[in-house]
């Protein structure tokens, strides 16, 4: 019985490796990767042991201008964030107090459409309006992603501040929309920052937006390291490398919100 | 005062406008006007006024064979993804929905998946793919199995990119089922328990039953999902070789912005959204009566 139990025991522990391997080897296959030269990635076989070298990320940081669209990624992440928020937390209160499930209804359709089909319209209007490669276009398009996981992780966490709160400040005479500001929203940091983190990522990530809407100029992460592959002979390493400093920031982020993030992406699913 | 008063009676009204008013000028018209745009054939490229043409665009489409493989690839690029995606991601969360030493690490790590930005993704893999230097090759030849070209061969294309589907997310079904879990209360369990069943019965009649809705929930919305792939096609393939893994969203794409043919990209645009409202409005019916 006690030996079942142990075989039992390292079993389990054997499955958790297995599980934890398989999610960690494109990330460690991709660390690796960076800091090879092109001639021991395209070794036969793969090299496990290789000296190692900073060559691809002196390339990507020197030669592809990488700061500037690290800098326009930040930019229109955090002005999308930060937009949706202001639009999101007051339509997010409305929408748990008076119980408005049609309005909740359709913010949600925003994250439930294919990006597509505003896409197309959008660069012919964006086009016509002179704002192609402007940072106003991509932040509106970036403000389609952030705003409904606002509304949709606030409206939640709303529904779980005790009306009376407000209503007792109601009946002090204070009106509903100061009571919102000084009471509801000072408490409401845990699921701001559940809201915050995983827009920002999810503006972070995106790539369809950007690739259509900014050139040069405000270029994003993700079309940086896309246009890597576009050279005739890929160089693997600079991509990897490039691929290491785009997820850097949102892995980052992650471990440090962990349990933040992790609330924001099952909210939608598990109730409560 | 009297002002002050107004705003609150009308709160319900002001409080959402703002972002109802963005959603309509940033979703609604561009939608509406999409399905104008469907109504014409206008291409960006001939510099002609776009013409009203009736059905034309759409008959063009809809008997165009690429349009038709798209729309099947589409299909069966989301349903094996998803299923793989939900089996895996529900006997995942089975297995470390207990208390061990590394739990919280092993959540971190599911974590990771989910946040990586997907363009990155395929590009990584596009590196362990690779015919010529891809570490999936030198595995298969090292332990004497046959190699393959992967995202180069029409036949293993679609399986290729189902399977980087299923490694970024199969750990979101695995989170949402493990909260889901968390949230079910012992009783039943322990009821079960002294009526003398089984572990497995215990997990086949009491535990998985109990969790069914959250899973369903969690499948629903992968679905969606994965219905809009576009970036680790788009990355990793481009919809090739040929056309064998061009889905709906790609093949909107490069309609829209490769070849310009605005009038029948629309259309390509006008039948995805259809697909993925169809599938929307399941969801909301099913957490509507699972809710009663």
């Amino acid at each position: 019985m006690k030996k079942n139990k142990i075989v039992s025991t390292v079993l389990f522990y054997l499955l958790v490796l297995i599980i934890a391997l398989v999610v960690l080897f494109p990330f460690l296959w991709m660390l690796t990767s960076s800091f090879k030269t092109q001639v021991d990635i395209i070794s036969w076989p793969p090299k496990l042991f290789f000296e190692p070298t900073l060559q691809n990320y002196r390339k990507v940081f020197e030669e592809q201008d990488f700061l500037k669209y690290f800098f326009n990624s930040t930019l229109v992440g955090a002005m999308a964030v930060g937009l949706s928020l202001l639009l999101g937390l007051p339509a997010a209160y409305s929408i748990s107090r008076f119980a408005q499930k049609k309005l909740a209804l359709f913010i949600l359709l925003a994250r439930l459409m294919p990006g597509i089909s505003f896409l197309m319209p959008w660069y012919i209007i964006f086009s016509r309006l002179g704002l192609m490669d402007s940072y106003v276009a991509l932040i509106l398009s970036h403000m389609l992603i952030a705003l409904p996981i606002v509304v949709w992780i606030m409206s939640t966490y709303f529904n779980t501040i005790p009306r009376e709160l407000e209503e007792s400040a109601m009946v002090d005479g204070a009106t509903r929309q100061l009571a919102f500001l000084k009471i509801i929203l000072p408490l409401s940091g845990p699921g701001i920052i559940t809201a915050t983190t995983l827009s920002f990522i999810f503006s972070w990530n995106n790539f369809m937006f950007s690739q259509v809407l900014s050139m040069e100029r405000t270029k994003t992460l993700p079309i940086a390291v896309y246009n890597f592959l576009s050279y005739a002979e890929v160089d693997w390493g600079g991509v990897m490398a490039a691929a290491v400093a785009i997820m850097a920031p949102a892995l980052i982020l992650t471990m440090i919100f962990q349990k933040y993030v992790v609330k924001g992406l099952t909210m939608g699913a598990v109730k409560g | 005062m009297i002002q002050s008063s107004f705003t609150e009676r009308n709160l319900r009204i002001l409080f959402p406008l703002p972002a109802v008013v963005f959603i309509g000028l940033l979703m609604v018209f561009p939608i509406l006007y999409t399905l104008y745009l469907s109504f014409t054939n206008w291409n960006l490229t001939s510099g002609m006024e776009a013409s009203f043409v009736g059905l034309n665009s759409y008959l063009r489409v809809f008997f165009e064979p690429r349009f038709l493989r798209a729309v099947g690839r589409t299909f069966s690029f989301t349903v094996s993804a998803v299923a793989i995606e939900v089996v895996l991601g529900v006997a995942i969360a089975l297995i470390l929905n207990r208390a061990f030493v590394g739990r919280s690490l092993a959540k971190l790590l599911l974590l990771l998946p989910l946040v990586a930005t997907p363009v990155a993704v395929g590009i990584v893999f596009n590196l362990f793919y690779d015919p010529t230097i891809g570490l999936l090759n030198f595995a298969l030849d090292a332990i004497g199995l046959p190699q393959g070209r992967w995202v180069s061969s029409e036949n293993t294309v679609i399986a290729s990119l189902v399977l980087v589907d299923v490694w970024q997310w199969t750990p979101m079904i695995t989170l949402i089922v493990l909260a889901g879990l968390a949230g079910l209360s012992e009783e039943p369990v322990e009821a079960a328990r002294v009526d003398g069943a089984s572990e497995w019965q215990i997990l086949r009649y009491v535990t998985i039953p109990m969790v069914m809705p959250v899973i369903l929930t969690a499948m629903i919305l992968r679905l969606i999902d994965a219905l809009k792939t576009f970036d680790i096609i788009f990355a990793m393939t481009g919809g090739g070789p040929g056309y064998a893994s061009e889905t709906l969203n790609i093949m909107g794409f490069k309609y829209s912005f490769e070849y310009f043919r605005m009038g029948q990209s629309s259309v390509i645009l006008v039948a995805l959204f259809l697909v993925v409202l169809l599938c929307s409005l399941g969801i909301m019916k099913l957490r509507a009566s699972s809710e009663n």
